[in-house]
């Protein structure tokens, strides 16, 4: 592994143990507003003033991210 | 509810395709009965939410994420059928390697040394199990919840209880975690 992996593994390690630093939605705040973020998100509005800790919980919580990344994904597809 | 069966079926056979990766011991068939069964669940889910539906989004959209939702969770719980959930001890070896790897970056390495510290002395053994297994043995929160008869909702709790307590030790012995965050943005 090279220098640079083993400063990215780091990272991803303090990253998820340690989580988001600011305040964040919980996983059941997250899926009440994750159709209206996700639409803004396409639209090209501003999804993260309009919902305030979504960010930092799809940063801290890999299952309501993949979620999004799906809803996302699955809206893009058309 | 014949149209949002089909609906709710696209989603999750969209969602099951996705993940096809994570599921290489499984048939077509196999594919298409998680994706049947996802739609199944995430059509009574629908129904019993529909009271809830406050018209900020389209409708598909709302429906969809029930579904997705639905397939995600059984998609990896079939990934995780008849493992175990790794031991504590392997997770002190991935920490183990985080710190060699970085042995010439003394602020970061103290860091993780101190980390790990904390994990054992700060945390209760419950804040303990569930922050080892899901941030650094790589355990999907709802394999977790399954397993501990839990949920994904009340499981992130209690890591993010345990995240607040290891920042705040951690700030009590002078690492800035807030300024790694900042640098983490830039």
């Amino acid at each position: 592994m090279s220098q640079a992996d083993d400063r990215i593994d780091a990272a991803r390690i303090l990253a998820r143990t340690l989580g988001p630093g600011g305040p964040e939605l919980s996983c059941e705040e997250c899926f009440a507003e994750l159709d209206r973020y996700v639409e803004l998100e396409l639209a090209g509005a501003d999804a993260d003033g309009s919902v305030p800790g979504m960010r930092a919980h799809l940063a801290g919580c890999p299952a309501c991210d993949e979620d999004h990344r799906s809803l996302l994904g699955l809206l893009g597809d058309g | 509810m014949v149209e949002l069966h089909a609906l709710l079926l696209k989603a999750a056979r969209f969602e099951v395709n996705r993940r096809r990766a994570s599921l290489p011991h499984l048939r077509g068939d196999d594919h298409e009965d998680l994706a049947q069964q996802s739609a199944d669940d995430a059509l009574l889910a629908v129904l019993g939410k529909l009271g809830e539906f406050r018209g900020e989004s389209r409708f598909t959209t709302w429906a969809y994420k029930f579904a997705l939702l639905e397939a995600g969770v059984k998609v990896r719980r079939r990934a995780w059928q008849g493992r175990e959930v790794p031991l504590e001890d392997e997770a002190w070896a991935v920490l183990a390697d985080a710190r060699r790897g970085v042995s010439g970056e003394a602020e970061t390495r103290d860091l993780i040394e101190a980390l790990g510290e904390e994990i054992e002395r700060s945390l209760s053994a419950h804040q303990r199990a569930v922050l080892v297994a899901v941030t650094l043995n790589d355990v999907p929160i709802d394999v977790l919840a399954e397993r501990l008869g839990s949920s994904r909702g009340a499981l992130y709790k209690t890591l993010h209880d345990a995240r607040r307590k290891l920042r705040a030790a951690l700030a009590e012995r002078g690492f800035d975690t807030a300024e790694r965050d900042r640098s983490e943005q830039r």
